[in-house]
């Protein structure tokens, strides 16, 4: 019998090297994410999985389960601040929906539903960040990059390209492409890349099939995140995090 | 209900898209004017609001007279909400935000072919342009906000009703919508 710790009330088991949000989501239990990914080591910089674990508040992808623990991730207190975190969000870059081809498809704007965000509130920074539309096949719009690290780590640890990386500190933070010339046409990146599967929101497309899903039929129409996330969780991970039923496992 | 509620609505930097969304709830309309009678609003031509319980924008604020009309509505309103992509978070006119106001201007009437009249229009009639495209929520205070774009029909009868009722409003899957 495995150990279990305590997650809103409820015991949840758990493998030896899971983190809380592993083994929460194999068990069917939804604690809200962006920049976490099931086939990815966790990141750890999104914040919007923060849960209490005994009282501390700590990001439930990074942090490693334990026999005993008391985690709580359903209060509003915490809901109250994942709200705030995906203004922030909205209010930094330039998203805007209704002309975004990703809408319906978007981690992001999924979260906002879920969170019943009605308004980033804030002051809107409007930031002027050029597209880059060099490549034939790839448009980059970058205004809509949360700094996620999802490219940066698909394309280094699966693709073996580097082909995106970030720069800059703070505010200044932002999405480059590794390349002399900083354009995405000057780097080998292909279709076929898991670097082009991976962006949460809107940044890197394929082009020339944008808005080809009818509304009523993309992603998040039909159900929410909370329900769309527990399907895609891995049920069955080994020791090392590994999942045999993961999408794109060789 | 013994009283009906004071109802004021505009569009400021919008399309009437909003607008055409709230006449979408159809014969429910015949519910809600037994709950509310309606103030300033393009349903009424009525041109300036008086004391209401309830006023909706639609549309961000991009020049001096939408600033105007919003400071009326904040000082005759005792709720105000913003409806629409465009009054939450500037929305379409707001593209334009990361260019220089001048130049957009000078791209539009001088140099852009086919659409040059000479000069740049300058009748003292109209308002000026402000640099930036603000939401509603930068320039006073707004209580509600209802999103899409435009929001369904259905979502903004849910928040009204959720609303008049003394609820906080709620939308849930399926009716909160950013597109």
């Amino acid at each position: 019998m495995s150990e279990t710790f305590q997650l809103d009330g409820a015991p949840v088991p758990f493998e030896p090297g899971q983190t809380v949000m592993q083994a929460a989501l194999a068990a069917g239990h939804y604690i809200p994410h962006l920049c976490y990914h099931p086939e990815f080591k966790p990141h750890g910089s999104c914040k919007l999985c923060t849960v209490k674990v005994n009282g501390r508040t700590v990001a439930s992808c990074t942090m490693p389960a334990e026999a005993g623990l008391t985690v709580e991730s359903e209060i509003e207190e915490l809901n109250a601040l994942r709200r705030t975190l995906v203004q922030m969000l909205f209010a930094e870059g330039n998203h805007f929906c209704p002309s975004c081809e990703k809408s319906g498809n978007c981690v992001l704007q999924a979260l906002g539903y879920d969170l019943e965000v009605h308004t980033a509130g804030f002051r809107h920074l409007y930031p002027d960040r050029p597209l880059d539309a060099s490549h034939p096949d790839i448009l980059l719009d970058f205004n809509r990059c949360i700094l996620c690290e999802l490219c940066v780590r698909a394309s280094g640890e699966v693709d073996g390209k580097n082909v995106f990386a970030l720069s800059g500190r703070g505010i200044a933070k932002h999405l480059i492409v590794n390349s002399e010339s900083g354009l995405l046409s000057d780097t080998n990146i292909a279709l076929t890349d898991k670097a082009m599967q991976v962006c949460p929101v809107g940044v890197i497309l394929k082009k020339r099939v944008g808005f080809n899903m009818p509304i009523g039929e993309r992603r998040y129409d039909e159900r929410p995140i909370s329900a769309q996330a527990l399907d895609d969780a891995p049920r069955q991970t080994d020791a090392s995090g590994n999942c045999e039923a993961c999408e794109g496992t060789p | 209900m013994s009283k009906k509620l004071r109802v004021a609505t505009t569009s400021l930097a919008g399309c009437f898209g909003c607008h055409m969304s709230l006449l979408d709830i159809d014969e429910r309309l015949f519910t809600l004017l037994e709950l509310v009678e309606f103030d300033r609003s393009p349903i009424t031509d009525i041109k300036h609001c008086g004391p209401c319980d309830i006023g909706i924008i639609e549309g961000g604020v991009c020049n001096a007279e939408n600033v105007h009309v919003l400071r009326e509505f904040r000082r005759s309103c005792k709720i105000l909400i913003a409806i629409g992509a465009c009054a939450i978070n500037g929305g379409l006119p707001a593209q334009r935000n990361h260019l220089d106001l001048g130049s957009c201007l000078t791209e539009v009437y001088l140099t852009e072919p086919g659409l040059s009249h000479g000069h740049i229009p300058n009748d003292p009639e109209l308002p000026l342009p402000l640099d930036k495209v603000h939401p509603l929520h930068e320039v006073v205070k707004i209580d509600y906000f209802i999103p899409g774009c435009p929001p369904s029909a259905d979502a903004i009868w849910k928040f009204l009703t959720d609303l008049i009722a003394g609820n906080t409003p709620e939308l849930g899957h399926g009716l909160i919508k950013y597109d």
